[in-house]
């Protein structure tokens, strides 16, 4: 047996701007373990519900994340409009639609370019970030916010966007798309791309499943699963099925993410032409009573918003499960066999978010 | 019209919570969630996923003591949740197959969301 090194990876690595830690047990070049830690910078932001209504928490949720702040307020709201069982009107239910795929549109350009850096592409991963500034923009003009939104509330949505401005919205996403492709083309055709990340970090269907995998993650092994399939917002009245690829690897995982791009798009593009005219939230009244589990698709994958409410203006607990929790294990059984060199690039597969995870 | 989901939840005793996972293991369920409500007792509900549906499973341990026996046979990954509840709630988990024991997460406060915890929020 050769002999054993321990290489720590992160706290601070070039790779991750967010604290997360690995101790790879390295035989050679070659990784035999990897053994994660969490941890540096827990917030605790669960436990301020002893300090802030529910009201107030949509917006602690809001700034869990600053790439998913959207789908966390959503996920939030929807948690307690299950346990209150609110009727959002139809028009809001669209719009969150809509700034829910902003948010993975996004989100998926800024992987893409992180993914490239992380194999050291520098000029796509500047290309993905060019591209994905312009979509910033639309994001500015319709809810105020370049990072955290503000646009969701218990009850519906803060902003309405007439029909002037969703024409305007489709009219860049159609140039946004258009220069999307450019780049995804190169993910999907490059050669260097290719040699980084095919038979890289595999993952099987099985596997996926038993080590809980989420996203992405989970369905670049062969699994069709995707929350908004649960038909929250106006998912259940738009015409799509979960991207699927079967590979189990890293390339396999950045086709998903660059399909899922044309998917959000086009989805957008739905929800605009069949939005219906109307309120955009409704009074809300009484305190939370009861307890519900909101399940929401993140572009990382499956957030659960669990809350519990005694009929207080606090809730009892309030508990998220982050995909990037979620797909810790994953990443620790991917990790072991693989080169010491693919460490950052299968790291950067599962999206990790660390922000999330330290809530 | 929002969407509200069904949500089955299933009370069991400490004793048979490993079997129960088991058996929802065999069944594959995907486990996605352990959930702890710390207030005068722990209540700790594991969260399975089939075919979109959720099936809770709930267990109360006592406020004084708290002993858990782990679930990471039949599911490796509830290791994650297993040392949060470690960590966060200062649940004793038995026999868990990747014990960080009290290091998965670095603290400052120990323990923060026991009910007994003397944490920077109240």
């Amino acid at each position: 047996m050769a002999t054993r090194t321990i290489v720590p990876f992160g706290p601070q690595h070039p790779v991750l701007p967010e604290p997360i830690h690995l101790d790879l047990v390295l035989e050679d070049e070659k990784v035999v373990e990897a053994i994660p830690s969490i941890g540096f910078i827990h917030r605790g932001l669960e436990k301020l519900v002893e300090k802030k209504d529910f009201y107030e928490m949509t917006y602690v949720a809001e700034r869990i994340c600053g790439i998913c702040s959207f789908i966390h307020g959503q996920s939030y709201c929807q948690a307690i409009e299950g346990v209150m069982k609110i009727d959002v009107p139809e028009r809001a239910l669209y719009l969150r639609t809509i700034w829910g795929e902003m948010s993975r549109i996004h989100s998926h350009l800024l992987w893409l370019g992180l993914f490239a850096d992380a194999f050291g592409f520098e000029s796509l991963f500047m290309h993905s970030w060019r591209v994905r500034e312009k979509l910033l923009d639309i994001i500015e003009e319709t809810t105020g916010g370049r990072v955290i939104f503000g646009s969701c509330k218990i009850g519906g949505v803060r902003r309405d966007i007439d029909a002037l401005g969703l024409k305007r919205v489709e009219s860049e996403l159609r140039i946004i798309e258009k220069q999307s492709f450019e780049l995804t083309e190169v993910f999907k055709k490059d050669n260097s791309v290719k040699r980084r990340t095919i038979d890289v970090g595999m993952l099987s269907k099985e596997e996926a499943i038993s080590l809980g995998a989420v996203g992405p993650m989970l369905r670049a092994s062969g699994v069709s699963y995707d929350s908004r399939k649960l038909g929250y917002a106006a998912y259940s009245k738009l015409n799509w099925e979960p991207i699927v690829e079967t590979a189990g690897d890293c390339y396999a995982r950045c086709m998903v993410r660059c399909r899922e791009l044309y998917q959000s798009f086009d989805l957008i593009y739905q929800a605009i032409s069949k939005i219906a005219e109307g309120p955009i939230d409704v009074k809300v009244t009484g305190n939370p009573t009861g307890e519900y589990f909101a399940r929401v698709e993140q572009p990382r994958g499956e957030v659960i918003y669990y809350v519990k409410g005694n009929g207080s203006k606090n809730l009892e607990r309030f508990r998220v499960r982050t995909p990037t929790f979620a797909n810790v294990p994953p990443l620790v059984k991917t990790l072991a066999g693989c080169e010491l060199a693919d460490v950052p690039v299968i790291v950067l597969t599962i999206d990790p978010c660390i922000s999330c995870t330290e809530r | 019209m929002i969407h509200i989901e069904e949500q089955p939840l299933l009370v069991v005793d400490k004793g048979t919570l490993v079997e129960k996972a088991g058996q929802m293991s065999s069944d594959g369920w995907r486990l996605v969630a352990i959930t702890c409500v710390a207030k005068d007792n722990y209540e700790l509900t594991y969260s399975f996923d089939k075919d979109y549906k959720i099936n809770n499973i709930r267990v109360v341990l006592p406020k004084d003591n708290p002993v858990l026996p782990s679930i990471t046979k039949p599911y490796f990954a509830a290791f994650t949740y297993e040392n949060e509840l470690q960590d966060l709630f200062g649940i004793t988990v038995t026999d868990l197959a990747l014990d960080f024991k009290g290091t998965f997460y670095k603290l400052s406060v120990k323990t923060p969301f026991a009910p007994q915890s003397q944490g920077p929020v109240k």
